[in-house]
């Protein structure tokens, strides 16, 4: 019954043609048509940007301060592109096949190829617009490695590429913003979204600031919300990075795909206090001229690594994987990191009795090129870490250890981006749509702005050209039912029965069982086991949540109460796909379904397809499977050895 | 470690705000700075008191939200935004003063957060290129010399977080808008119309209430991201001051 909309035919022609086959609006039409966008990372700015261009009347929305704070800020090593600059024998052949293994065989083949067809036109755009990306001597583009693939086609700007992209999207919509077709509101969640007569007609939203809830009406609405990564509780999203948007439009019937699929990155920075808020990742990037490695004897644990003799380290990365080293995909890494540590051969402080990291190490670069070079590859990134953890890892190696960092699931889309809500669509990463089971590093940018500057805007109009819209007000009783519902669950937050506990004590509960039952390694009595528990953390949380202050004022205790809410019941949705899925593949390890090396065992007779989940009121969610047809690729063992 | 803490309370832009002591324990040296502040809040809501509201989101020194004047200079003059900070750097200074940025156009909005809205007024002036999604050339068809490609980076470096005004005697943003204006300069892609995008800039900036430059360099001083004043003086050229 899901209908993706795929078009047939070649795989090269499947976009050219589906353009052509797209409705259009005309320009002298568009300023009539109301779109929201919630979020402005890079999919949500790039889009507001484009479709202020093309003269439409858009609202945004943030919760953070200003547009320019969305976390697309924060990615660090760069975005890929099939431009074959490098004449390594790159092209949109290779970025499609690469992505799909890298996704284990768990994606849509034509929204992939899409993808890396889109890969070119991003560079251009965002070179035009002022992005300062690393050059050569010579002027042109530089490139690096990223894992998963064996070709360079990554383009950045430092350790800062998504910060320099993020800017450039940004200050295109505040040009649309100055010329009056983008208003735009700061500090504005979105607690629910208006459905009427089974169309995405408009948005409820918080005021953070006054608390005042309100409704804004659109012909439709469009949701680049980032990840929900942040259920973890630790993990490397921002602080405020959260679900809630995308877990309304759920509750309103927009499928949940994949959500057992999460990113756990190989690359973070161990924690080492329980205090602790967050965890910080170091780029993908230092895999190229790093080196993994652990001590061989668990009595040289404690040691300094400088003290340790080459022959007695351990590059298991190298060792495992001689082909791809340690550039094997994140996945692969952080299986094997985790491995490593569980069989004791961890370094670094002790956190429950185990010690949780491995050195990634860059003594062979520095001694081979120089500090000089290292430190204009990777300064800054060199900077926090010795920030962070008060080590030189010029002079110590850096201690690592995987982290929750990226979903590849979320809201289900179709080939034009639009979830089961009709007029309702979703961007970046909040759908689900490109990376399968597993993202390859310097792809997430890629969607992102493939999504915002280049597929949306013309998905978008095609719904706007084929639909005739009634005029809907504050006062239709749909709006005021939406309205009820958040006033109404804000009122029992504030006022839990037994008023005991702050959001964060929920929220690290929380993040414990996930990671624990949920995270790089799954089994299925632990995944029952997680969903009880986080049954009953719900409803402990309805009993005992404490919110000090007031609802009618800027108040962060209620808005990470609200948060915490939907991560609950979102982080149930995870277990129970994870628990439905018995297979292993890419991201998703179920112990029960792994080989004698501890690779990911596929079951592409039983599993080869998309789990979307039904929301049903007091019921539990439906499954519905979206078969995975590969015509042109097939799918294989992934292999990095 | 025991801290004192002096933090500035204010229920909103109306009323009086003043600073309210509090003492907190257990702080580690790995704890960061804003680290403390959540737990220092953990125990306000246990106490049933309103938990203090600041501006912080990636707390990796990136997204440019965390805002604090830590003992009088912004960010703690460490060179670095306040996310970075953590408690080893205060082992010696055990009594701290907590405050918002100061700075008329940044109206505080409740106890530690302030409202920052004027910096996305001034990039909407011009701090942009105008072209249209979609008819860029090829990325190579341009080349750019590395040093200016490094150069604009260094000022497209810049995270908004407005440190530069909250310090400026004058209240000013010109370190602002001058790395914006630099940045796009320094790159053949985006140095069209550079005298204008500085004018619409400058112009909007003083009439959000921001003052001039008078060269008392604070900005540079208190900088996370190293934006050198370099940009202003490159700025001042474009404009015909220099």
């Amino acid at each position: 019954m899901l209908n993706n909309f795929e078009p047939v035919g070649p795989l090269e022609g499947r976009w050219k043609k589906h353009l052509f086959d797209l409705a259009l609006v005309a320009p002298q039409n568009r300023h009539k048509y109301n779109i929201i966008v919630v979020g402005t990372g890079l999919a949500g700015a790039s889009l507001c940007a484009t479709l202020g261009e093309a003269n439409y009347n858009v609202h945004s929305f943030c919760f953070q301060d200003s547009p320019r704070r969305a976390h697309s800020i924060a990615a660090q090593g760069g975005i890929n592109a099939a431009k074959n600059y490098q004449n390594d024998g790159d092209s949109v052949w290779r970025l499609f096949y690469d992505t799909i293994k890298g996704g284990d065989f768990r994606a849509r083949e034509s929204n992939v190829y899409r993808l890396a067809e889109l890969s070119s036109n991003i560079i251009d755009q965002v070179v035009a617009q002022g992005v300062p990306f690393a050059r050569e001597y010579s002027g042109y583009l530089a490139n690096r490695s990223f894992g998963g693939t064996q070709v360079s086609r990554t383009f950045y700007a430092k350790g800062q590429t998504g910060q320099q992209l993020l800017l450039g999207a940004y200050s295109a919509m505040s040009r649309q913003i100055e010329n009056g077709f983008v208003t735009h509101h700061s500090r504005s969640e979105i607690l629910d979204i208006i459905v009427i007569n089974d169309r995405a007609r408009g948005v409820i939203v918080r005021d953070l600031i006054t608390g005042e809830i309100n409704s804004y009406i659109a012909d439709c609405v469009v949701l680049c919300t980032g990840g929900y990564v942040n259920a973890y509780y630790l993990s490397t999203n921002a602080k405020g990075c959260n679900a809630s948007a995308v877990w309304r439009a759920f509750k309103q019937g927009a499928f949940f795909a994949n959500p057992s699929f999460t990113q756990i990155h190989p690359t973070c920075i161990p924690p080492t206090l329980e205090t602790q808020s967050k965890l910080t990742l170091m780029s993908e990037s230092l895999r190229n001229d790093g080196r993994i490695w652990t001590p061989k004897n668990i009595q040289d644990c404690e040691k300094d690594p400088n003290q340790i003799e080459e022959k007695d380290r351990d590059y298991f990365l190298e060792r495992m994987y001689p082909s791809f080293a340690n550039l094997v995909p994140r996945d692969v890494a952080s299986r094997a990191v985790k491995h490593v540590c569980d069989e004791g051969h961890g370094i670094g402080s002790k956190i429950n009795g185990k010690r949780l990291g491995v050195y990634l190490d860059f003594s062979d670069v520095i001694k081979k090129s120089g500090v000089k070079e290292v430190e204009e590859k990777y300064g800054n990134l060199f900077t926090m870490y010795k920030r962070i953890t008060n080590e030189d890892p010029y002079v110590t190696p850096m201690k690592i250890y995987p982290a929750p960092h990226y979903s590849m699931g979320g809201l289900w889309v179709d080939y034009n981006l639009m979830t089961t809500i009709n007029g309702l669509f979703a961007g970046g990463e909040a759908n689900f749509s490109d990376h399968g089971a597993n993202r390859l590093g310097a792809s997430a940018l890629m969607q992102g702005l493939a999504d915002g500057y280049f597929i949306l805007p013309h998905t978008i109009a095609n719904y706007l050209a084929r639909n005739s819209f009634d005029e809907v007000d504050e006062n239709h009783p749909e709006v005021k039912k939406a309205l009820t519902r958040t006033k109404d669950r804000i009122f029992k937050l504030m006022n839990a029965p037994e008023a005991e506990y702050s959001p964060e004590y929920f929220h690290q509960k929380l993040g414990k069982i996930l990671w624990d039952a949920c995270g790089m390694s799954r089994n299925k009595t632990r995944l029952e086991s997680a969903i009880c528990e986080i049954k009953s953390l719900q409803e402990e949380f309805w009993h005992k949540i404490k919110i000090t202050g007031t609802d009618e004022d800027l108040n962060q205790t209620l808005e990470r109460a609200g948060r915490v809410v939907d991560f609950i019941e979102l982080g149930a949705l995870m277990c129970k796909d994870a628990l439905n899925r018995e297979e292993s593949c890419g991201s998703h390890a179920r112990t029960e379904y792994l080989s004698e090396s501890g690779e990911a065992k596929r079951d592409d007779k039983n599993f080869s397809f998309v789990a979307a989940w039904e929301y049903l009121q007091n019921k539990e969610p439906v499954l519905h499977e979206e078969n995975l047809h590969f015509q042109f690729l097939k799918p294989t063992v992934r292999d990095y050895k | 470690m025991i801290f004192k803490l002096h933090i500035w309370r204010q229920k909103n832009s109306q009323t009086k705000g003043g600073f309210v002591t509090y003492e907190i324990d257990n702080i580690s040296e790995d704890t960061s700075f804003l680290e403390m502040l959540d737990q220092l809040n953990e125990e306000l809501i246990t106490k049933g008191e309103d938990a203090i509201v600041f501006d912080h989101d990636c707390r990796e020194g990136i997204c440019g939200s965390c805002s604090l004047v830590v003992n009088g200079h912004p960010h703690g003059k460490k060179m670095r935004t306040t996310c970075q900070l953590y408690m080893r750097e205060y082992t010696n200074q055990r009594e701290l003063w907590i405050e918002p940025w100061r700075a008329n156009t940044f109206t505080i909005i409740k106890d530690l957060i302030t409202d920052r809205s004027s910096f996305d007024k001034i990039i909407q002036a011009g701090g942009y290129v105008s072209m249209h999604s979609g008819c860029a050339p090829d990325a190579n068809s341009i080349l750019v010399e590395k040093k200016d490609a490094e150069e604009a980076f260094d000022s497209a470096n810049c995270i908004g977080c407005g440190a530069c005004a909250s310090v400026c005697p004058n209240a000013s943003a010109t370190l602002f808008v001058a790395a914006k204006v630099s940045h796009l300069a320094s790159l053949p892609q985006s140095n069209i119309g550079t005298k204008d995008r500085s004018k619409k800039m400058l112009e909007r900036m003083e009439s959000l209430g921001f003052g001039s430059c008078s060269n008392h360099r604070h900005c540079e001083s208190v900088c996370p991201k190293n934006i050198s004043i370099k940009n202003i003086t490159k700025l001042n050229k474009i404009i015909g001051f220099g």
